[in-house]
């Protein structure tokens, strides 16, 4: 890009996601002399056919902002006008991508429960999805398992077996199994299969010679190096690093869209971790992001290292939990009885499946009933909830440190000790992504980040408001100022404060005495256990309150220590989650749970409760 | 948005299909370029080393390894038949005779003065690759495959399991929103492909399984049922590999919906002739859809159906591919360029729709149609 920064006053750029390819207009308004976000076009992501080719969503989704802008910015070839005149074309066009969707593996061992066993726990760990795990001893014949290689088209292979110093000829030959098959990658544009190689380190040479010329082989530590120890860090690590370079981005016509772009193409995760990371920098503040899309949800973080104070930021990518082609993988994931805790009304399960699978064939369509919202939402719910966990087995104090896992606890996948996800410290938790941004209420955002995430003690609720954290990331490595300026006015929506005492307490009893000053008057009263209160604040306003948690509760400073603090408004106000935490227990009768549920959700104005308690009736 | 959505599948009258017929690993093309096919002419083929059994030979026949090649009858290399003897020892004066057989057609491969032992290797397994499809050899990849040409109706699904088979073509069902029921299946099915209507029960899948039936191709399938069938949750839609004894495809979705008229029409027009049918279904970036192929032999030259999508006019047809009217078929009839609240809230491009099956007109949003290629 030549252009100098104070040239720059119109911007185009387009985020091409798994399912939608959204586009916003950026324009610098020379009589309050500075940059904003002006209008959004959207479109379908065109990867699959009968277009195939990324470019055309695109298009679409420009043509839209022309068309609601007012602004012409394609020319008759259609072409992305990049020469500036007054009421035409762009400065810049930039771009993330995402549309590769998720991360589909292969993982192969020498024994099926023992190395075989350790790299699948590594790929599902790096919250990819494993279509078949290939060992030498999983009684099919060569020639199957190279067509099922060839028939599946897996986007990375995890090649692990042997201890260190163990079996040669079995790695070798897995490893020429792979070579015979040949794999290509799914999109097949520009680069070679990734496959990481993570066995017995006598016979990486061997590897090595068999696969080099073929694939994109990288080679990290044994998986498990001795019989009662795996080491899945290094193999976890790498899976998510190259899935990030090299898997993601990719979709039919991604190279046209390079040549179209005035700065590298940014995987949207890469985008918005750095706008996060930002956001926590300039306000030296602990905080949560997240991004769920079609395909995958990423969870980023930036918490403070308990031994020096200094910010550690981690991402991870869930390559199997989105809300369009990854939608039934949550349904298997979290199963049907946890999406059905958050639904207020009786569904017929039957229904609910086919609901569920017909929104990952036709990925692209949208909730017109309030019916079908509350169900996206639970799912929703259980993706963020999911994903979060994962998150927090992963971010440790230092990239590369690993917790060994000992044969013992091999079969722990729940253990997140070590973690530096600390709930309590957290001072800001941001949202965004499609079910998150585009939510009708504001209210539903802060309700599913709530019940996903469960911030603990005092914690501001934030989404980007119509999605363009990916956009701006972007734009921040080519005018940082355009990028600050427009996050601030215009992609970050503040939700309110989120109050939610520690601790479990018995149904009904006293949680939190509050007290809080807001403009309008003095609220004071008694939190109990299992309720929820909704307290209006506008944005940019605060209140002073006294917290006072009751018995065992604890808001951070210590069980039944008072708080006196500031709390910050939003556009839904000061929420008290008395719910505790861990989150109280659904019950186990139907009828029950859904008036619970139902009474958090009217507190909380969540949705129209006429039509809501209509459904249950219906 | 105010692209409408379609998922792109392929229906077609006449079509000129190329597939590529690869070998798993090296070996032998068995036809030329030029040669016409049927689905079951094996293409190319290649050999698999038999598995090697190793028998302790010296030990079993009570002689020393470095006199066990003294006992051998048979040289390194020859062919076995099932229970030819290969190997025989004689003691007391020739009075007890021990004598090794071969347990199955094999070879003896090797003879060791060493270890006592015998290999026997086992008949070398034979790979082959079938055409699939009736058609005419256009390309030969020495070594490795051919790639088959077939002018053929074809008809995309938007999701199925299992892989490639062959049958005669059957309506079962009368019309397109006729459930296939297991009264309809019967043992004269078998070897059939069965076309049905808007929805295949549990129940008459299991049967079609018992009558041996080849494929099922239909309009919806219900996912409660695919989860039993399988006997897992299908996380994310890569299926083709599935042994379960029948191949389904499935044209429209989950839950019983209606096939599209245009399909059923051409299963209706090609019944009694033989299809290919394949469920191999990968729903990501470079998707893959499952298939009926209906080869023909002589070809009259026809266009390819060319697919128009995106576009949204006045009088368009389309179907509806969300609730509350999932499933139903109608012609556009205002396109509203402002955005419109939902009954869900959300604000979204809309379209109003007058429906084919009782003229009412509804307002639905743009995402939620698919454009019914004409």
């Amino acid at each position: 890009m030549n252009k100098k920064p104070e040239d720059i006053k119109v911007i185009i750029a387009t985020d091409c996601g798994s399912t939608t390819t959204k586009a916003i207009l950026i324009q610098y308004d020379e009589e309050k002399g500075e940059y904003r976000q002006t209008h959004r076009g959207e479109a379908p992501t065109t990867v699959e056919a009968p277009f195939e080719d990324v470019t055309k969503g695109v298009l679409n989704s420009v043509q839209e902002l022309a068309e609601l802008s007012g602004r012409e910015l394609l020319d008759e070839d259609n072409r992305i006008i990049k020469e500036r005149t007054e009421n035409r074309g762009a400065d810049i066009y930039i771009s993330t991508s995402s549309a590769g969707g998720g991360l589909q593996m292969m993982v192969a061992g020498v024994v099926r429960s023992m190395t075989a066993e350790s790299a699948e726990r590594a790929a599902l760990g790096a919250g990819a999805i494993v279509m078949d795990v290939i060992a030498s001893n999983d009684h099919r014949l060569p020639h199957e398992q190279i067509e099922r290689i060839r028939q599946l088209r897996p986007d990375m292979i995890l090649l692990s077996g042997g201890i260190d110093g163990g079996t040669l000829s079995h790695v070798v030959e897995l490893a020429e199994l792979i070579s015979a098959a040949d794999p290509k990658p799914r999109l097949g544009i520009g680069y070679k299969l990734p496959i990481i190689y993570a066995g017995n380190k006598d016979a990486r040479e061997n590897v090595s010679g068999t696969l080099e010329e073929k694939v994109d082989l990288v080679i990290v530590d044994n998986l498990r190096p001795v019989l009662e120890r795996e080491n899945l860090g290094p193999a976890r690590d790498k899976i998510h690093d190259m899935f990030m370079e090299h898997v993601m981005q990719q979709a039919p016509g991604y190279k046209t869209l390079m040549s179209w772009t005035d700065a590298p193409i940014m995987p949207t995760p890469g985008a918005v971790g750095a706008i996060i990371e930002r956001v926590a920098k300039l306000n030296d503040i602990e905080v949560v992001g997240v991004d769920i899309g079609g395909a995958t949800t990423d969870v980023f973080s930036v918490f403070k290292d308990p031994e020096d104070e200094k910010p550690v930021f981690n991402r991870t990518v869930s390559a199997n939990l989105g809300m369009s082609y990854s939608i039934s993988n949550v349904l298997a994931e979290a199963s049907l009885p946890n999406i059905s805790r958050w639904i207020p009304f009786p569904i017929d399960e039957r229904k609910l499946r086919n609901q569920i699978k017909n929104k990952m064939i036709r990925p692209t369509t949208i909730p017109q009933t309030l019916e079908s919202l509350v169900i996206e939402q639970a799912i929703a719910r259980e993706a963020l909830r999911l994903a979060f966990i994962q998150h927090k087995a992963f971010a440790t104090t230092l990239k590369g440190v690993q917790k060994q896992r000992t044969i013992a606890d091999a079969f722990d996948q729940s253990g997140t000790e070590g973690t530096i996800v600390n709930m309590m410290n957290l001072n800001l938790l941001v949202g965004s992504g499609g079910v998150l941004s585009h939510a009708p209420r504001r209210n539903q955002s802060a309700m599913m980040m709530m019940d996903a995430f469960r911030p603990e003690g005092i914690t501001r609720l934030a989404v980007d408001s119509i999605f363009m954290m990916p956009h701006l990331g972007v734009l921040s490595e080519v005018h940082s100022q355009a990028a600050t300026e427009v996050f601030l006015k215009d992609c970050l929506i503040f939700l309110g404060t989120c109050v939610a005492p520690v601790g479990q307490i018995k149904q009904g009893k006293d949680v939190m005495k509050y007290s809080i000053n807001f403009p309008t008057g003095t609220e004071e009263g008694m939190l109990k256990q299992g309720e929820m209160k909704l307290f209006k604040l506008g944005v940019g306003e605060e209140a002073e309150a006294v917290f006072e948690p009751q018995g065992k509760a604890d808001l951070g400073e210590g069980k039944g220590s008072k708080v006196e603090t500031i709390v910050h408004g939003g556009v839904v106000g000061i929420i008290l989650d008395g719910r505790g935490r861990p989150l109280m227990t659904v019950p186990d009768d139907k009828d029950a749970r859904i008036e619970q549920m139902l009474g958090w959700l009217e507190n909380l104005g969540v949705y129209n409760m006429e039509e809501l308690r209509a459904l249950g009736k219906a | 948005m105010a692209h409408a959505y379609t998922p792109g599948l392929k229906v077609s009258s006449k079509i000129r299909l190329q597939k590529r017929r690869i070998l798993p690993l090296k070996g032998e093309v068995t036809v030329k370029v030029g040669d016409m096919v049927e689905s079951e002419t094996v293409v190319a083929r290649t050999e698999l080393p038999g598995k090697v059994t190793p028998v302790n030979a010296a030990n079993i026949l009570g002689v020393p390894a470095t006199d066990l090649m003294n006992y051998v009858l048979k040289k390194e290399g020859e062919m076995l038949k099932k229970g030819e003897s290969y190997a025989l020892a004689k003691s007391f004066f020739g009075l007890f005779k021990t004598t090794l057989r071969a347990p199955d057609e094999c070879m003896l491969e090797s003879v060791s003065n060493i270890t006592g032992k015998i290999l026997l290797r086992s008949k070398p397994l034979p790979v082959e690759v079938k055409a699939y499809i009736e058609g005419k050899i256009i390309e030969v990849i020495p070594r490795e495959g051919v790639v088959v040409e077939s002018w053929a109706a074809f008809a995309q699904g938007i999701f199925g399991i299992g892989g490639e088979t062959n049958g005669i073509l059957k309506m079962v069902c009368n019309a397109p929103d006729e459930p296939l029921t297991p009264e309809k299946i019967s043992a004269e099915d078998a070897g059939h492909v069965l076309v049905g209507g808007s929805i295949v029960t549990a129940a008459a899948l299991k049967k079609a399984i018992e009558h041996n039936v080849k494929a099922i191709v239909v309009g919806g399938f219900d996912d409660q049922d695919l989860r039993n069938f399988l006997g897992y949750d299908l996380g994310v839609a890569i299926t083709g590999s599935e042994d379960k004894g029948i191949t389904l495809m499935v044209t429209e979705g989950f839950g019983p919906i209606p096939m599209a008229y245009r399909t059923f029409e051409l299963m209706q027009k090609h019944q009694g002739q033989k299809a290919c049918v394949n469920g191999a279904t990968q729903i990501r970036a470079g998707v893959i859809r499952p298939e009926v192929v209906i080869p023909m032999r002589e070809s009259e030259l026809s266009e390819e159906l060319h697919v128009e999508a995106g576009s949204l006019k006045p009088g368009t047809p389309i179907r509806i591919i969300r609730e509350p009217y999932f499933g139903m078929l109608g012609k556009v009839t205002e396109l509203p360029s402002a955005l419109l609240k939902l009954e869900s809230e959300t604000k979204a491009r809309v379209l109003k729709v007058q429906f084919d099956s009782n003229n009412e007109i509804a307002t639905v949003p743009r995402a939620n149609v698919e454009i019914l290629e004409t």
